[in-house]
């Protein structure tokens, strides 16, 4: 049944929030109460994580990619150049990711089990392991055993999005490759969790179908990984699909008012939960949006392989909206009396 | 006040702080001044173990009479605890630990086991060991046996500012412990400190209450003030509260006879 503003007023006024105040916080209804659901976002983001932002950025190691995705730049039918980065290379990108003063970095891939399987990830976290204080990942669903062997290599993270919950929807963005298993996608991060990774984040593709379904069966999801895998720290990222070479266009379009809405339903229902927002994002909706329940941040980021050294005109998975360096997003930070948190994780945590 | 001695150290500031959530660390240093604290704890994730030197937090921490007391957040087991702690010993030179051991990340509420077993194997290996642990009075006998230098049961869960809600345990620990009760989490507001230290806590630690203020340099020093106050209040004594009046019962009646 649709939520109606009476369910809204519920929902703000009630101390613990539910999935069903979730809805409520997500529908049309809501829409009228967005500066008290900004107010409050505020607030219980400033009293859980205090006055900063966690920074991160991403390091693309290759764009090789078997699946075919209908939104996405490193798709297989997408003629375009593909480039997986070697140990040397992966160096010069360290060291260049290092010189912005990251000590959070995630390592993404496209997905292509023969070059960048495994294996190669392995290499990859050795060569870049001491380097970082804390390495996430977002790249193909993996097995329970590879999960744990990456752990034991010293990675913190994984990111994996359901893309959409919409399972024939699901089949029809992915027709082909592993990517078109809809089930296996779904249960990575109970793999995870039972590898005992420390944190997994969640998410959709905003864009590809009704925000406010999907995202209510993610927040399903969460609210089930929480009590499952309770050792496990979870955040949610909010991509919104962005053009890209040979591109789809979104089938929905969200703007940013509704943005908002959800990132605040969010922290209403999930007060603990880490939200994050990418260099997807304008500078004018990402300077403002930082006082609404978003707790980390992207920034400088390049979507390409090489981006940062090797092969500066290599092809991007997608267009960044906020083109603006670390150093420059520190600065606005600081001047919003935020403090920019480069690091906060250590080798020494989760490792043994 | 009477000074406060934990594993040798003697305090006169009875505030201990944290220095998370603050907006900018010269904010934070200004707060730290202004509290009067002489014991801060900082998380060594946060920290920059490999180049301690060069960490902007720490060096905005440093200052003659203010020790650091290096914290183990983000372990999620004893054995996590343990090499995490080698590693802050040798970086940060100082063998006082929290010892925090929160595999719950959504409460950072402090696993009981794991905490014991960490503070059993950090004591043989030298550590002053000041472990952050729930209100349980059995567990704080537990880890006074095994030779921590304090315990620091919680007052609500971090961060909550909800004050002193575990008050019916807190006050059987503090009353059967022979080592300081440093009372971690929860104080949200001075009058919660000065509670705490009403009741004989030998110290308390603040930090959210700080940080997320307004101002925090004030409130730190409303905090400094609070925590005099409250120790004063229970070195002078305080009265008892009356529950009845103090008539002579109808019980003992019988005892004199009415002639």
């Amino acid at each position: 049944m649709q939520k109606q503003a009476a369910d809204v007023r519920r929902a703000l006024s009630r101390r613990v929030r539910d999935l069903e105040d979730f809805k409520a916080l997500v529908s049309p209804a809501a829409a009228a109460h967005l500066p008290q659901m900004a107010t409050l976002s505020h607030t219980l983001t400033k009293q859980r994580f205090g006055n900063i932002m966690q920074l991160y950025v991403p390091l693309y190691l290759s764009n090789e990619c078997q699946n075919i995705c209908t939104y996405c730049g490193f798709s297989y039918d997408n003629k375009i150049k593909r480039k997986t980065l070697s140990g040397i290379e992966i160096l010069k990108e360290v060291e260049a990711i290092r010189q912005m003063g990251y000590e959070h970095v995630l390592l993404v891939t496209g997905e292509a089990q023969q070059t960048v399987g495994v294996d190669y990830f392995l290499q990859a976290l050795e060569i870049i392991r001491p380097h970082f204080a804390h390495i996430s990942m977002e790249v193909q669903p993996l097995d329970r055993e590879e999960y744990e062997q990456l752990i034991a290599k010293g990675l913190n993270t994984v990111l994996v999005y359901q893309e959409t919950y919409h399972e024939a929807d699901y089949r029809k963005h992915h027709p082909k490759g592993k990517k078109s298993k809809f089930d296996y996608r779904l249960e990575t991060p109970d793999r995870l969790g039972q590898a005992g990774i420390h944190k997994i984040g969640l998410g959709v593709l905003l864009g590809l179908e009704d925000w406010r379904t999907d995202s209510f069966f993610t927040a399903l999801h969460l609210a089930y990984l929480e009590k499952t895998y309770w050792q496990t720290r979870y955040s949610i990222s909010f991509p919104r699909l962005r053009p890209f070479s040979g591109g789809l266009m979104p089938k929905v379009d969200m703007n940013d008012t509704e943005l908002v809405q959800l990132i605040c339903a969010y922290r209403l229902c999930f007060e603990t939960v880490e939200l994050s927002i990418s260099t997807r994002e304008s500078e004018v909706f990402r300077d403002n949006v930082i006082r609404l329940g978003i707790t980390a941040m992207s920034a400088g980021s390049k979507t390409n392989p090489g981006g940062y050294a090797v092969d500066q005109q290599s092809l991007e998975q997608f267009e960044i909206s906020d083109e603006r360096s670390a150093s420059e997003i520190a600065d606005m930070l600081r001047r919003q009396q935020y403090e920019p948190v480069w690091k906060d994780w250590d080798v020494a945590l989760g490792t043994c | 006040m009477e000074p406060l001695v934990i594993a040798g150290r003697t305090f006169t500031s009875r505030l201990f702080t944290g220095t998370g959530k603050f907006s900018a660390t010269s904010v934070m240093e200004a707060a730290l001044l202004a509290s009067g604290t002489e014991l801060v704890t900082v998380a060594l994730k946060r920290v920059n173990m490999q180049q301690p030197e060069q960490d902007d937090m720490l060096s905005h921490v440093e200052h003659p009479g203010i020790h650091l007391l290096p914290n183990t957040s983000g372990v999620r087991t004893a054995k996590e605890a343990v090499y995490a702690a080698q590693l802050a010993r040798e970086a940060l030179e100082t063998n006082w630990l929290k010892l925090e051991i929160h595999p719950d990340p959504k409460y950072l509420l402090p696993d009981p086991i794991e905490t014991l077993l960490a503070a059993e194997e950090l004591v043989k290996q030298g550590f002053v060991v000041l472990p952050y642990i729930h209100a349980d009075p059995v567990l704080c006998k537990r880890l006074e046996d095994v030779g921590v230098a304090a315990v620091m049961p919680l007052g609500s869960p971090i961060g909550s500012n909800k004050g002193l809600r575990t008050i019916d345990f807190l006050e059987i620990i503090i009353g059967q412990s022979k080592v300081p009760v440093v009372i971690d989490a929860g104080i949200g507001a001075p009058s919660d400190a000065a509670k705490a230290m009403e009741l004989g806590a030998d110290a308390v630690l603040v930090n959210t209450a700080i940080a997320v203020s307004r101002d925090p340099v004030l409130m730190a020093a409303a905090f400094k003030q609070a925590v005099i106050a409250g120790r004063e209040a229970y070195e002078a004594g305080l009265g008892m509260v009356a529950q009845t009046a103090q008539a002579t019962s109808p019980l003992l009646s019988f005892l004199n006879p009415v002639s």
